[in-house]
């Protein structure tokens, strides 16, 4: 083995890469929760579909989805072979073990959040993702150019409750999950310092409170305003 | 006092082992913890019983050789050692449960009683500062700023109890090798082994079949001797910059 392998398939080595990923995915999530935003204007989705096009033709945009693609992949392929380690590490467990006093239940249950976030992934990104490149989807014109009506395709999701429900669900996981996620792949990365650590904590509290927060309204908006 | 003491007994390394239950009488809140644990035995032995195993050395809270996980944590309700911890943070009529540490890399060989050699073995892969012969040096030689080596200091008063593995929920030891990787990384006399001292600890803590970390802080909340969470991340800098820039290809 190189030294690079070597060192990216050691445990330390393997955490980087799951704090990396980690990260790269919260700026995705920052991306993505701002261009939403575009969902509130109440102008019947055309800045949204223009941006939705934007989002989708851009070269620029095309590698970063790549990069967030593969973020994906290997943030759960390495959770996956961290948490087999994990498990081979303690093969018999304890008859009694209390664990609430010593650390925070989004910390000991990152997997199952993880799981969790990523089932929803799955079905959003069957919903909207699919629908949005290879999709039977109604086209609109603004100012005589053709564009995708992304925003029909949301507006009618959201007519249904479940949809609705199952959205604001998911995003309560995701917060659980970035509450503890955020600061702790600075704590990977090595990155703990007396003078910052404080606020990249509070800034991944509050981080994981505003994003899920506005990606939950979305949907709660939609139903309220579109049927 | 009167307890329920409800114990993990295991004839030997391969035996399957469970839980026994002893009725326990007369106990005084003063007795250290192991000392109940002395009465209990005395008792089995006058029966004619195998004593219960545990280990045990200075009973001082300095050697770091006590161990039990007591009610579902290590040493016990209180963050200290278990000979340190005292009757009175029980109460009386109080089922008492009392477990091994529980990790592949901390084999049971007796009944409480694991095998905690995997840290010497970390220890020896480059926890050490080689000794070059000569004179004594003057004592303020080499001066340390005051807050580094305290912060060292902090570091080295690792007992190396293993509650840490204990608590963690992966059985991951990263803040016993982050403890003994930064005391001396963090002072001139380590500076020389400093890149292979990082890899070498690190190599054989993964070959000791210890977990990952997952940050969760458990380890420290449970550390005898508060080591800090600030360690892992000062093992994480070390072995990622030794990574890129050590002579060990």
């Amino acid at each position: 083995m190189s030294w690079v392998t070597k060192t990216l398939s050691s445990t330390l080595g393997r955490k980087l890469i799951m704090a990396l990923t980690g990260l790269f995915l919260i700026l995705f999530l920052t991306g993505h929760v701002s261009g939403n935003l575009l969902l509130f204007k109440g102008d019947g989705g055309e800045a949204f579909n223009i941006y939705a096009k934007f989002m989708t033709t851009n070269p620029a945009v095309k590698i970063l989805s790549y990069l967030t693609y593969i973020s994906v992949i290997g943030h759960v392929i390495y959770s996956i072979w961290l948490t087999r380690q994990n498990k081979k590490a303690r093969p018999i467990g304890y008859g009694m073990s209390k664990q609430s006093g010593s650390s925070s239940l989004a910390s000991r249950n990152m997997g199952i959040l993880g799981t969790i976030i990523l089932i929803f992934l799955v079905v959003h990104m069957q919903s909207f993702w699919y629908q949005m490149h290879w999709g039977d989807i109604p086209m609109v014109s603004y100012e005589g150019e053709q564009y995708k009506d992304l925003f029909s395709i949301v507006s009618f999701a959201f007519q249904n409750e479940l949809m609705v429900i199952g959205y604001v669900v998911a995003m309560a996981f995701l917060a659980f999950h970035l509450s503890h996620g955020f600061a702790s792949a600075f704590q990977t990365l090595g990155l703990n310092h007396k003078k910052y650590s404080p606020a990249i904590e509070t800034l991944g509290k509050l981080y994981s409170v505003v994003v899920p927060l506005l990606f939950a309204s979305m949907p709660i908006y939609i139903y309220f305003t579109q049927s | 006092m009167k307890l329920t003491i409800k114990v993990w007994r295991q004839k030997s390394a391969t035996d399957k082992g469970g839980f026994v239950t002893y009725p326990l009488d007369g106990i005084s809140k003063d007795m250290s913890f192991l000392e109940m644990m002395d009465v209990l035995n005395e008792q089995l032995s006058e029966k004619g019983e195998d004593p219960i195993h545990f280990d045990h050395d200075c009973r001082e809270g300095i050697c770091g050789m006590c161990s039990l996980y007591i009610n579902g944590k290590p040493h016990g309700p209180l963050q200290t050692t278990t000979c340190q911890l005292h009757m009175r943070s029980f109460s009386d009529g109080e089922t008492i449960t009392i477990e091994p540490w529980r990790a592949a890399a901390f084999p049971v060989v007796k009944d409480l009683v694991v095998d905690r050699s995997a840290f010497d073995r970390i220890i020896q892969a480059g926890g050490y500062v080689s000794v070059n012969t000569g004179g004594v040096p003057d004592a303020n030689e080499i001066p340390i700023p005051k807050v580094i080596a305290d912060e060292a200091f902090d570091a080295a008063t690792c007992i190396g109890c293993g509650a840490c593995v204990a608590a963690c929920k992966n059985a991951s030891a990263m803040l016993f090798t982050s403890a003994k990787v930064s005391q001396l990384a963090m002072l001139p006399q380590g500076q020389v082994e400093r890149k292979t001292r990082a890899e070498k600890m690190i190599a054989q803590m993964d070959a000791e079949g210890f977990g990952a970390c997952t940050n969760t802080g458990a380890c420290s909340a449970e550390c005898p001797k508060g080591i800090s969470l600030t360690n892992i991340a000062r093992m994480n800098r070390e072995y990622f910059s030794a990574a890129v820039s050590s002579e060990n290809v």
